[in-house]
């Protein structure tokens, strides 16, 4: 394990810059805190997570894929990929970097999705441990120790000090070029200790997944509990856009005028043609729909994942949807945990 | 603090189900804080008991849902409507989209709601309890307690609110209030003061936060088409993906264009919005222009009254006189 005082956190990052770019999470306008690149005087916000999730780095909300030129009978299809540069994330919290356990499983498969493969290979993620978690929060019953994140390094931050340990190959050959002062986990474990204490107080410390998991579609797909749920729900795109593990896609085509561009965008199950096939569409409801999104985390996900569920609990979609319904309550009223 | 208590409510709500007056009931329920509450269709008198709230965080405005809900129902169904979502009720009536015989209407007073974001603003993040008193009693996971005046944390369309007076109810409980004087155009005037570079900058900023959820469309009680020409893939305009920065603000500046006139400034579009864009201000400008040009409207105000958009007089003022930036 690593040290370094708060204070040289810039020249941390000034060292990390001459090689990669670097994102951390900075207050906005609006108080909220966004990635943004590092720069000299930008501040790391105090706010407890960002808005919307990291997985925009690797999975954008936009992207284009190919592009065809047709000129007379010729059609030609050109590659408009570009190599991703490096770049590390500062400041990633353990539920988000959970997230990318359950995005590497749907897109570095086979086949695996090159596009995100590329992003993958040149970020580096340095996650933080929570000390002040909200009461939104609820990784834990996803089996997440948000005082011990993952990541490439984790880094725990006390009053005036940082402290640095690299968890992968990749991460420790970054914590290698910053020379830091090697010190033992003392402060570490007693942040820990104390954190891990506050995680019991959390109003939904006690939520489990004991009756989700693989195998429970027949017993849970046609509970009536699911018209009620979703009984105001407007079909907007909110929880899926705010949410870390949130994939699934729509891809479109684009004439430009001059050809085709062919690109892909965040898709939500929430809306009306999500899937929509020549046939038609095969949810005309938003019971169906509204079922998909919490089925596919807890019940389709794990089922086709070892077990693991598709949330990571960090409460976006409890803070941001219009009509305050989420999967806690989903996961109360269908599991019956209440 | 809201001064109609929740048991009145709840007491009506019941009478009215087991007198078989009405078949459910509109109604917010209890979320798994005391601040994230639903919008709910009751149908049990237990679960009303139980499930039903009303305080400070009761901001969502009903009118809208009755359009899908009434078309279902078998019998009338009951709704609490606050001053404000009389006006969407009455716009909703006027471009017949739902059955006004379907509908039991009971208003109620509202002493504004207040905002979350603005309260976790002052008390921080693991808020574990919060009654609405007098002052707003917040207690923290972290061992703190806050005491919080209800009018420093009022919602912005509260703030400027228009009009504590019921424009349509079957029935009033408590008292009716006055239409009000509000400072609801200080901030349209505030960007029209800009130069169009800075206005442009200033959208330019705001517009750029948008994740294109649609929240605010699927929010607004003027969005009712049944299928909305953003959603349509025949449309040639269907998009789930901005084709570049520009396209963002095209989508709310269409938005904006299209409920002009509709819009009765109810504010849901900028309390859904997860990205805090202050949408309203597009609409306001609007509602300030049609003021100006035409005389004061407010959309909502009468059942079938003709919105002046849609509605020729001779004496209406000339696009000439718009340009050069002359009100009627």
């Amino acid at each position: 394990m690593f040290k370094c005082s708060i204070d040289s956190l810039d020249k941390i990052f000034a060292e990390i810059s001459k090689n990669a770019t670097v994102y951390l999470p900075v207050d906005n306008d609006d108080g909220k805190a966004v990635y943004t690149k590092w720069e000299n005087g930008v501040k790391w916000s105090n706010e407890l997570n960002t808005v919307k999730s990291l997985k925009d780095f690797f999975f954008p909300q936009v992207e284009n894929l190919m592009e065809f030129k047709v000129e007379g009978k010729n059609i030609e299809i050109k590659d408009i990929r570009t190599e991703s540069e490096d770049f590390v994330v500062f400041g990633v919290r353990a539920c988000d970097v959970r997230s990318f356990d359950i995005l590497d499983r749907v897109f570095l498969v086979e086949p695996c999705d090159s596009y995100y493969a590329n992003r993958r290979e040149h970020g580096v993620i340095i996650s933080v441990a929570c000390t002040r978690p909200s009461e939104t929060c609820f990784c834990n019953t996803f089996g997440i120790d948000a005082t011990s994140p993952n990541g490439d390094i984790t880094v725990w931050k006390t009053e005036d000090a940082l402290y640095w340990n690299a968890n992968t190959e990749k991460g420790k050959a970054l914590l290698d070029k910053l020379n830091l002062d090697e010190c033992d986990d003392s402060a570490v474990n007693e942040q820990k200790a104390k954190t891990a204490e506050i995680m019991k107080r959390l109003p939904l410390a006690s939520l489990t997944t004991e009756n989700f998991g693989g195998g429970k579609t027949d017993e849970l797909f046609n509970r009536p509990e699911w018209k009620t749920l979703s009984e105001s729900c407007l079909g907007c795109g909110t929880c899926t856009f705010v949410c870390p593990t949130c994939q699934c896609y729509d891809i479109k085509e684009f004439n430009n005028g001059n050809g085709v561009i062919r690109f892909r965008c965040w898709d939500s199950c929430m809306y009306s043609d999500f899937t929509k096939m020549a046939h038609g569409n095969n949810r005309l409801s938003q019971v169906e729909r509204f079922r998909q999104r919490f089925m596919h985390k807890l019940v389709y996900y794990p089922e086709n994942n070892e077990g693991i569920f598709g949330c990571v609990g960090c409460g976006r979609c409890l803070a941001k949807c219009p009509i305050s319904m989420n999967i806690v309550k989903v996961m109360k009223t269908i599991g019956g945990n209440d | 603090m809201q001064k109609i208590s929740r048991d009145i409510l709840v007491e009506k709500a019941i009478s009215m189900l087991e007198n078989g007056d009405v078949c459910s009931v509109l109604g917010w329920r209890k979320g798994e804080f005391d601040y994230d509450i639903t919008p709910a269709v009751f149908t049990d008198k237990d679960d009303i008991k139980n499930n039903f709230v009303w305080n400070d965080f009761c901001g969502a405005n009903f009118s809208k849902y009755l359009v899908q809900k009434t078309r279902k129902a078998e019998g009338k169904i009951l709704v609490f409507l606050k001053p404000c979502d009389t006006y969407s009720f009455n716009q909703l009536l006027t471009e017949h989209r739902f059955d006004r015989e379907k509908v039991y209407a009971i208003g109620i007073p509202c002493e504004g709601m207040v905002d979350i974001n603005k309260i976790k603003e002052i008390t921080g993040d693991g808020i574990s309890s919060i009654d609405c008193g007098d002052k707003i009693t917040v207690n923290t996971i972290y061992g703190d307690k806050f005491d919080i005046d209800a009018t420093n944390v009022l919602s912005e369309r509260c703030i400027n609110c228009k009009s504590k007076k019921h424009v349509a109810y079957d029935e009033l409980i408590g008292d009716e209030g006055e239409v009000l004087e509000s400072n609801r155009f200080d901030e349209v005037t505030k960007l029209e003061q800009m130069t169009p570079d800075e206005r442009f900058a200033f959208w330019q900023n705001e517009l750029s936060k948008c994740i294109r959820c649609n929240a605010c469309r699927d929010i607004c009680p003027a969005c009712t088409c049944e299928k909305c020409v953003f959603d349509n893939p025949k449309s040639g305009v269907e998009n789930k993906a901005a084709a570049n920065s520009f396209e963002e603000k095209m989508f709310h500046i269409i938005r904006a264009f299209h409920v002009a006139g509709r819009c009765t400034d109810c504010g849901e579009c900028s309390r859904v919005c997860p990205q805090h864009i202050p949408l309203h201000l597009l609409n306001r400008k609007f509602i300030k222009d049609i003021d100006g040009f035409y005389g004061e409207y407010q959309a909502g105000d009468e059942v079938g009254s003709r919105a002046p958009l849609v509605n020729y007089t001779t004496e209406d003022i000339e696009a000439a006189d718009i340009f050069e930036g002359r009100d009627n």
